[in-house]
């Protein structure tokens, strides 16, 4: 095989690998909006504070020791233990359940009824208390998520695809753990929505409120349950791109990419948020690639948008979305 | 009615009706300055159907959402199955036994014709979230069970037919049916059914009618209904409350009803002079 193909071939595995990725993104933003109509802004910042507070427990820091050592003056930063991943991630799931709770009721309780674009407000607003909050808790520094993930190159994929084609594919251990486990956490929030009661209840609300509550739904507890989910989401692409590219405020603006994915897939469609991350990955890798040094380069800047928009022209509801219909 | 004791009454065609189920003391309903409903009073019995008819905003519906939960009245009290009911939510109320359909029809348009009527069994499934996460031991029984109900009812009301197709493509009189059945499922205690038979043609009609008799006959259910449509109710139910303008103008048999000169006078109208 040409040596262009194979490096076709290589690029696109990856560009699947990022598109992955996206859609971890993209899947926290499309079950909240399924649910309550409210487009989640801060889904990016929550996997950047849920990342943080895995890292802060995992390391035994001190929440909010700055303000702390502030006012008391005292000068402690660290509880002087270290807490195994497992249970880390465990307690995040905690403070993440417990912020979906204060979500629902300090914010979007007072809210309901609403126009979608103050929910909307509502949750830039939300994004930012959560940036600031991240940072006053565990420190604004990039840090380090390490949770045991396997990294770097595999040199299995490595040496089979040398042998057969005299030419080793570079794929990230960390993009096929990840990989794996968005296609299991896809694969379980299916069947979970499908077949459980729960998840009944959840398609009710997201269907038709007072129809939910005259089967004896509450609201509340649906929403806590949907923004739990979407907290648990967040903090796996969280650890998937802590675990890539560090802790950081960057981490928040993958939320940015999810969008495109969004459009691509229909707001509405766990798969839509697949395929879409999907399309959007490959797209951007193999236009890079094939087109890229045309255009001078760092085309993955933008590409998405493009396709969003050319998108948008032709099939606004997306791939998958629901149709728009007007009855009149 | 002087046959009717605190021990409930016998009707015209020999059914056992029991004692107070729900009793609504006193509604008051304001919306800003606007009355909707105004001091109203009346019971309803264990096995009966209960017809509330009026005119267009006579404050039927208003009523029926005070009983659902839907409104919190300002004023007055309502006792079901003797005890005052404090201030609930509407989901509460449907955990209590009380199941209703609406007049504009809010089904699960996503959801096929199964999916909506398993809906109505969420109050019965008891099942944890970890268990139903799972899929083990109780949560696979629970959903057997409930599906087993859910079919009885869905053969009950003649939609096997339809019992996969998504409800945004069926035809607006059977919506209200599945509506009666999502309902149903929930066995309730006391069903509510607001306008079951608006927008129908006779034969829809004369359907629906058949069904609410049966289901008060075959599960004994207790039955309140709002109709404007003075004709079918009087057929139906074997006691009438009558609204107008928010108040309540008459209360008793079909006979009673209709020998009431107020009632004559707010559907006839009155000549003022």
């Amino acid at each position: 095989m040409p040596d262009q193909l194979l490096y076709a071939i290589e690029v696109t595995l990856n560009g699947l690998m990022a598109g992955v990725l996206y859609a971890l993104v993209a899947l926290g933003f499309v079950l909240i909006y399924k649910a309550s109509g409210i487009f989640n802004y801060a889904q990016g910042v929550m996997a950047l504070f849920s990342a943080a507070t895995l890292v802060g427990i995992m390391n035994g820091d001190v929440p909010f020791s700055h303000l702390i050592n502030a006012i008391l003056g005292t000068d402690i930063h660290h509880f002087g233990w270290h807490v195994p991943a497992i249970l880390a991630i465990l307690l995040t799931m905690g403070v993440m359940i417990f912020l979906a709770w204060a979500v629902n009721r300090f914010v979007f309780k007072h809210l309901v009824n609403q126009e979608p674009i103050i929910l909307f407000m509502a949750t830039i607003g939300l994004a930012y208390f959560l940036e600031g909050l991240s940072d006053m808790m565990w420190g604004g520094d990039i840090k380090k998520l390490d949770v045991g993930l396997p990294q770097g190159i595999n040199e299995t994929i490595d040496e089979v695809t040398f042998n057969l084609f005299g030419y080793g594919f570079f794929i990230d251990n960390l993009d096929i753990v990840a990989a794996v486990v968005a296609v299991i956490l896809v694969i379980a929030l299916t069947l979970y929505s499908q077949y459980s009661k729960q998840g009944r209840a959840l398609r009710a609300v997201a269907d038709d409120h007072q129809a939910a509550l005259s089967v004896g739904i509450s609201l509340n507890y649906i929403w806590i349950l949907v923004w739990s989910i979407a907290g648990f989401v967040a903090l796996v692409a969280g650890i998937m791109w802590g675990a890539k590219s560090g802790v950081q405020f960057s981490l928040s603006l993958i939320a940015l990419k999810a969008l495109p994915v969004l459009m691509l897939g229909g707001f509405t469609s766990i798969p839509g948020a697949i395929v879409g991350g999907l399309i959007i990955g490959v797209g951007e890798k193999l236009f890079e690639f094939t087109l890229g040094g045309m255009m001078g380069g760092a085309t993955e800047n933008w590409f998405a948008y493009v396709l969003a928009l050319i998108f948008l022209v032709f099939r606004p509801q997306g791939l998958f979305g629901e149709k728009i219909i007007e009855r009149v | 009615m002087n046959q009717m004791s605190t021990e409930g009454y016998t009707t015209a065609d020999g059914r056992k009706i029991g004692g107070v189920m729900m009793e609504m003391k006193n509604i008051t309903l304001r919306f800003g300055g606007v009355k909707a409903i105004t001091d109203i009073s009346f019971d309803i019995r264990e096995g009966e159907i209960r017809a509330i008819i009026g005119p267009n905003g006579a404050g039927k519906s208003s009523m029926l959402n005070v009983i659902s939960g839907f409104y919190v009245p300002q004023e007055g009290e309502v006792w079901f199955r003797g005890a005052k009911r404090p201030p609930m939510k509407p989901y509460q109320v449907a955990q209590q036994g009380i199941a209703r359909t609406f007049q504009n029809i809010a089904l699960f348009e996503g959801m096929s014709v199964l999916d909506n009527v398993m809906t109505g069994r969420l109050t019965h499934m008891k099942s944890g979230m970890l268990e139903q996460a799972i899929w083990k031991g109780k949560a696979e029984r629970e959903e057997v069970e409930n599906r087993e109900v859910v079919e009885k009812i869905i053969d009950f009301l003649e939609i096997q037919a339809i019992r996969k197709t998504p409800v945004a493509r069926l035809p607006y009189g059977l919506k209200k049916r599945v509506e009666l059945a999502r309902a149903l499922a929930a066995e309730p205690k006391l069903l509510l059914l607001d306008e079951p038979m608006a927008g129908m043609n006779v034969e829809e009609k004369e359907d629906m009618s058949r069904f609410i008799l049966d289901v008060n006959d075959e599960f004994g259910t207790t039955i309140a209904l709002i109709e404007h449509d003075m004709g079918v109710v009087m057929d139906l139910s074997d006691r009438v409350v009558v609204m107008d303008y928010g108040k309540k103008i008459g209360d008793g048999t079909p006979d009673e009803v209709r020998s009431n000169q107020a009632v004559i006078d707010a559907y006839l109208g009155v000549a003022h002079d």
